[in-house]
């Protein structure tokens, strides 16, 4: 077995100087990130009258029976903003597991001991959480250690290890201070991100929203629940409440505005971008449960008389559009809608066939005004993916995607 | 105005819900029989404790929602963030001890109020707990919460009752305010115990995690606040309606009753109606906390202890939340199946957890409440803490009381 440690041993091990004479009982272990992520920087030592701070390289050899120092001239320890203690700051507290993609509450934290010389360190290793590591917080200080090590012996672990663990901190300057960073949250699903939001505190919740990059906290936001939806964007400033929901597909971003309350929305748009700050305005208008409220104005329109090579011209640089459309659509003049195109049908055709002779055989439309129950119902009867939606003069506004569909009928 | 109006009754409807399930499942089979052996034996003289019991829940109640409402945690989580592992799991253990017992009084709730309707306690016992178990795994959280709010309306039953009963309303009134202390045992255990068990330590968890559960926030507290205050006068108000209905009823001859069943047959003389409204909300209040009682549990353990846990997961998901519940339902309805079960030792035993619990999380809740990192802004004022203070002595005092008396019966039966 390797040679480990856990925080539960540490905390209460005694610390011996150099002649044998016992110093004090570790009381904590505190790392310093921004120079070490992983290594115990400090020992924090209960002494006579005062907390001393043991360094790292004063540190002689840690077993089971005590640390041995090498050095005596320790100093008194002083709440430092650097040091993030793992007794006081992470045990008991929740946690980001950014692998298994939940929330976790630490029970216990395990350490590799790297024996060498001149000295030994401890490195963290994982994190625990589940029922040996309670076993093993309940049992110690009540058995000697290394018969709790034998009893829980049979129990599964289950651990995180520490590079797959975010920490949580409200505070923007101590986040720093710590290194404390959202990387990891940055590089998850932004659906699984949505869920593990919604467990955490408010405080959490919104300190993540206002440090992860835009447009990750954008595709996130589109997947939480309505009501987080709107206690987060009134928790962040209206400028990064603005950034984010530029990065939204403008049908999610009026969606949640029409959440808010209406001064805290025009807030919101003030700080935005003209262009999608419009997009969003027209939507808004639109009553919520009307197919104008439902769509979503991205899309691609080409007139009637074009080609496959321009369809697909269109539709270069500007993947995530394609990502999220399964038609295009062909307009006149005027901007009315004459057919739609299903994007699948222009892999079989030649690049000079004109896109009329691909269109769909009988085009289904809605307009603004219609219900949700007559838009769910057109998706039903014809199995769409998309539909597009037209004004009073037959002038294209926007599209419904069968996501929208199936959100809603989610909520209903 | 008319808007902002508008706008608050919105608001007080979209937070509707926590407070006053709490407040209503307080008056639970345990807390209906309370209510009734006080009626039946002393009439309307005990009356006057119910507006002090009132105040005590509002107090205790409210910190709770605050908490919830500005934290957004639960108690258990915030006891184990605050004070650690090895005194929430002794907490938590103490906990299950104590509903697991009050689980049991419920399912005995739901057997006697049926076997009144002539149906047998082997079909309406274990009928009781496939619904309890089918409804909460089920169902989501908002679809639960809705039955629950309806099972509330159900408490009506308790008033009409307590119509039927034609009781002397002058003196009910006139007692329900005027403090009357006799040095007689009995009366003094009785006011011991309608305060004492008022107040329960499943009470503040369950409340909190369902005001996080629920969403609020520091900005809508107000609402929350008004709706606890509203639930606490609404049990109140029942409480009154069962004692009085009880006091009507025994008026002739007041007397020991041996459960709420017991109530409910000397409502009989009064006429059919009474007796059935009686029989149906007790057991309609049975139902109830057997549904809430093992899943506040449920949630506030594993809470505490990091385990998964809500009805939004699934079985595979949360395995001990969903064991620990099935556990506390199948074990609590089957001994009461089991003949000869010593029920009301164990009520007595529960009585004595509850009273070693209750001080510990009260005097947790007042230092939790005002630790400002927590907070924020919204601690207790000075006064306000004097009051909270105050509340905490007197309710560790009476389940002291309390619990001491139980302990007695328990050994000297």
């Amino acid at each position: 077995m390797a040679d480990v440690l856990f925080l539960t041993e540490l905390i209460g091990l005694r610390v011996y100087g150099l002649k044998g004479r016992v110093i004090g009982r570790v009381r904590d272990a505190a790392l310093v990130p921004v120079v070490d992520p992983f290594r115990v920087d400090r020992f924090l030592i209960g002494g006579a009258f005062t907390w001393l701070s043991v360094r790292h390289d004063q540190v002689r050899s840690i077993t089971l029976d005590g640390i041995r120092l090498a050095d005596e001239q320790l100093t008194p320890y002083h709440d430092d903003e650097y040091m993030f203690r793992l007794e006081r700051d992470l045990l008991d507290q929740q946690i980001i597991d950014a692998q298994g993609r939940k929330v976790v509450r630490v029970t216990d934290v395990t350490f590799d001991v790297a024996r060498g010389e001149p000295r030994d360190t401890l490195r963290i290793l994982e994190v625990d959480v589940g029922i040996r590591s309670i076993f093993r917080r309940l049992a110690q200080g009540v058995l000697p250690p290394r018969f709790v090590r034998r009893l829980q012996g049979p129990i599964p672990p289950s651990s995180i290890r520490w590079e797959f663990c975010n920490i949580l901190e409200a505070d923007p300057q101590r986040r720093l201070r710590l290194n404390i960073t959202n990387e990891l949250l940055e590089k998850m699903h932004p659906a699984d991100l949505a869920d593990i939001v919604e467990e955490l505190a408010p405080g959490d919740r919104e300190a993540i929203f206002k440090t992860i990059d835009s447009e990750v906290a954008a595709d996130a936001l589109s997947e939480v629940e309505p009501e987080i939806q709107a206690s987060i964007l009134e928790s962040l400033e209206a400028e990064k409440a603005a950034d984010i929901i530029e990065e939204m597909a403008p049908d999610e971003a009026a969606d949640i505005l029409g959440e808010l309350e209406e001064e805290r929305s025009e807030e919101i748009l003030e700080e935005m971008e003209s262009e999608p700050k419009a997009e969003v305005e027209e939507l808004l208008e639109f009553g919520e449960d009307t197919a104008g409220g439902l769509m979503n104005t991205e899309f691609v329109a080409l007139d009637e008389a074009a080609t496959v090579a321009e369809a697909i011209a269109a539709f270069r640089g500007n993947e995530e559009l394609l990502e999220s459309s399964s038609a295009l659509f062909l307009v006149d003049g005027a901007g009315r809608l004459r057919a739609s195109v299903p994007l699948a049908r222009l892999f079989l055709a030649a690049a000079t066939a004109p896109l009329a002779d691909l269109a769909a055989e009988t085009p289904i439309s809605t307009t603004v005004n219609e219900t949700q129950e007559r838009v769910t119902e057109l998706f039903d009867k014809y199995n769409l993916l998309c539909l597009p939606v037209v004004d009073h003069a037959g002038r294209l506004e926007g599209v419904i995607t069968v996501d929208d569909i199936v959100s809603l009928l989610r909520q209903s | 105005m008319i808007r902002r109006f508008r706008h608050h009754i919105a608001v007080f409807f979209s937070v509707i819900g926590p407070g006053f399930i709490t407040a209503m499942v307080d008056n639970d089979a345990g807390g209906i029989y309370t209510y009734s052996q006080a009626g039946a034996r002393y009439g309307y003289l005990p009356l006057w404790t119910l507006l002090p019991v009132m105040a005590l829940l509002v107090v205790t109640q409210e910190m709770c929602a605050r908490m919830g409402a500005v934290t957004g945690k639960g108690l258990s989580d915030l006891i184990r963030e605050e004070f650690g592992l090895r005194t929430t799991f002794f907490m938590m253990a103490a906990l299950v001890a104590a509903n697991l017992t009050n689980v049991m009084a419920n399912f005995a709730g739901i057997a006697s109020s049926l076997e009144l309707f002539g149906i047998s306690r082997y079909v309406s016992v274990p009928a009781g707990a496939a619904v309890v178990w089918l409804l909460i795994v089920k169902g989501s959280y908002d679809r639960v919460e809705k039955v629950f709010l309806f099972a509330t309306l159900l408490y009506v039953a308790y008033i009409a009752a307590g119509f039927l009963a034609k009781p002397d309303w002058n003196e009910a009134l006139i007692n329900s305010v005027k403090p009357v202390v006799i040095f007689d045992i009995g009366y003094l255990q009785m006011i011991i115990g309608m305060v004492g068990t008022s107040v329960a330590p499943w009470m503040q968890f369950y409340l909190q995690a369902a005001i996080v559960e629920k969403g609020v926030r520091a900005r809508e507290y107000a609402e929350s606040r008004i709706e606890v205050i509203v639930g606490c006068i609404v049990m109140t108000v029942i409480a009154f309606f069962i004692v009085v209905a009880c006091a009507g009823a025994f008026a002739g001859s007041p007397r020991d009753i041996k459960n709420a069943a017991d109530a409910a047959l000397g409502l009989r003389a009064l006429g059919e109606n009474a007796y059935l409204l009686f029989c149906a909300g007790l057991f309609n209040a049975s139902l109830f906390a057997a549904c809430i009682l093992p899943l506040s549990t449920a949630y506030t353990v594993c809470e505490g202890l990091g385990f998964e846990s809500g009805v939004n997961f699934r079985f595979r998901e949360a395995p001990v939340f969903y064991w620990l519940f099935t556990l506390l339902i199948v074990v609590g309805a089957g001994v009461i199946l089991v003949p000869g079960f010593p029920l009301v030792r164990m009520i007595l035993l529960s009585q004595v957890i509850n009273g070693v619990l209750l001080p510990i999380v009260l005097i947790f809740m007042v230092l939790l409440v005002n630790r400002r990192r927590l907070m924020k802004e919204w601690t207790n004022s000075v006064i306000y803490n004097g009051v909270a203070w105050g509340a905490v002595i007197v309710m560790i005092g009476l389940t002291t009381a309390l619990a001491a008396i139980s302990l007695k019966d328990l050994v000297v039966p």
